[in-house]
Parts: C-alpha cells; sequence; structure tokens
C-alpha cells in the first residue's frame, strides 16, 4: 500500500524542493501545494516507471558531478575547435559499441546522458538486450579507445552510485 | 558597481554568446545529421551555463539579491538536451535511407529497430 501511495520517495522530495525553488518563496502553503503535486506525479507516473531507483552512495554523486562539469567545458572548447577550424568532411565520425556493466535502467540512462553531454559523443540507442550502447563519436582517431574511456570514467562512477 | 565585477559579469556572457553561435554554426556547416547534433548539444550547454552564471552573479554581486531560478534552468537543461538529442538521432536512423547501414553489430539488434518489449522488467 505504501509502495503504491508514495512509489518514488526520492521524487516526490525533489518535486517539493523544486515546486519551492520554482516560485522562489518558502511558505507553508506552497509546500503542502508542492507536496500535493509531488504525490500525485509519481502515481500518475508510476506505470511508465515500474521499478524503485536505488542510490547507494549519494556522496558519490557529488565527485560524479563535479568530473561531469568540468568534462562538459572540455568538449565544449573541443567541439568548437572542431566546428570552427576543421572541414566537416574531414571529421572522422563513427558508430561505436560501448558495452555496459551496468544493470539498473536509471544508472544506463544517467550514462546515457552524460555521454550525450560530454567529449564529441552522442548516445543514440541501446542494444535491445540493454548490454550495449550506440555512441556516435564525433571525431576519433581509436574508437575502441573512446569506448574503453567512456567505462573507465562515467561507468565505473555510476556502478559506485547505483550498485 | 565595480569595475571587476562587471568585467568578470561581462566576460561570461560574451563566452556564452561565443559558444551559442558555435552551437548555431555547427548546426548549419556539419556536414550530415548525426554530426549536426553534436553542434547544439554541447556547444549551447556551456553557452546558456554561462550566461546562467553571469545572470546569478549580477543578482549575488551587484542587486545583492541571489536568485536560484538559474540552477533550475540548468538542470531541466540537462535532463532535457539529452533526451531531445537521442530522439533526433533514432528518427533519423529509423527515416534516413541508409543511415542504419553502417552500424556496428548488436546480439539482438537496437531497441530502435525491434519490437518493444512489453513490461520489460528484468
Amino acid at each position: 500500500m505504501r509502495r503504491r501511495l508514495v512509489p518514488h520517495p526520492l521524487l516526490t522530495a525533489t518535486i517539493v524542493v523544486v515546486w519551492c525553488l520554482l516560485l522562489n518563496d518558502f511558505s507553508v502553503s506552497n509546500a503542502v501545494l508542492g507536496l500535493l503535486v509531488g504525490v500525485l506525479v509519481p502515481i500518475a507516473t508510476s506505470v511508465y516507471w515500474p521499478q524503485r531507483a536505488s542510490v547507494r552512495n549519494p556522496l558519490a554523486i557529488l565527485e560524479y558531478g563535479a568530473i561531469v562539469a568540468w568534462d562538459i567545458v572540455v568538449s565544449n572548447v573541443q567541439v568548437a575547435y572542431l566546428v570552427l577550424f576543421r572541414r566537416g568532411d574531414s571529421l572522422r565520425s563513427h558508430f561505436v559499441t560501448v558495452p555496459l556493466d551496468l544493470k539498473s535502467p536509471e544508472a544506463i540512462a544517467t550514462l546515457a546522458g552524460t555521454i550525450t553531454m560530454t567529449p564529441g559523443t552522442l548516445t543514440t540507442d541501446v542494444s535491445a538486450d540493454r548490454r550495449a550502447l550506440l555512441v556516435h563519436c564525433l571525431d576519433t582517431a581509436d574508437p575502441a579507445a573512446t569506448a574503453a574511456a567512456i567505462k573507465q570514467r562515467y561507468e565505473r562512477r555510476l556502478k559506485r552510485i547505483f550498485e | 558597481m565595480t569595475t571587476a565585477i562587471e568585467l568578470i559579469i561581462a566576460g561570461f556572457i560574451v563566452s556564452g554568446g561565443f559558444f551559442l553561435f558555435v552551437g548555431s554554426f555547427g548546426l548549419a556547416k556539419l556536414p550530415d545529421t548525426m554530426r549536426r547534433l553534436h553542434g547544439p548539444t554541447k556547444a549551447t550547454t556551456l553557452g546558456i551555463g554561462s550566461l546562467l552564471i553571469a545572470s546569478m552573479l549580477y543578482f549575488l554581486l551587484a542587486r545583492r539579491e541571489p536568485s536560484i531560478h538559474e540552477l533550475l534552468i540548468t538542470i531541466f537543461l540537462f535532463l532535457t538536451a539529452p533526451v531531445s538529442a537521442n530522439m533526433i538521432a533514432k528518427a533519423h536512423l529509423l527515416r534516413a535511407s541508409g543511415a542504419a547501414r553502417d552500424l556496428p553489430e548488436a546480439e539482438d539488434g537496437w531497441a530502435n529497430f525491434t519490437r518493444p518489449v512489453r513490461n520489460g522488467v528484468d
């Protein structure tokens, strides 16, 4: 019964906080309204998100966030260089398969999002058995090394957070 | 408002404008859909990010009224940008003739080209 009323406690908490931040006004009535939204939305969407996400190591999220933020800055400079100074046809673009060790759908979704936001890579698809991601690289000399770098840098840390 | 603060904020605004321009330029310049996607998804995040940092600094230092809406915009942007890029890429693979020809192999195929599994709980 508790599971049906509050299918995703973390999502509920996040919605309440975001609601209050959006209004920029911390009064009791706003918090209650936010709580109402925070309870109703997860119930309405629980059909599409049957499992409950588990976060094992919340502190590791901070480390992960810092690394991703830094990589986003670096990747922006790299992509800006490629866009401005290279002819489009000379970019060695490849599709790369990144085999996955992660099992939980939330972790895989986070990894896919991270890949899209960071150095010259873009998640295109996941394999039907959920054991690999299809990643498009803008410019890479060694596709296998790119895949290994993604696994080493992001997947290892996500495994610590989620599994 | 002191000159130093003004300079810092102006620097963030200019670099934000630069990266936004590069993102749009990449969209126009790069030769095919998959490569074009790289421009807007990345350059735009840092572009918008710089503008938002500038906005936060301005309200914090110049107006003395801290604003947190910028953080929310950043979070929403980071949640939505990869999803829309993913959707465009998938639609491109399905629609463009020959686009899916040079994909690497996957054991059971890529989810884009197989029937959806009902209730995909492991």
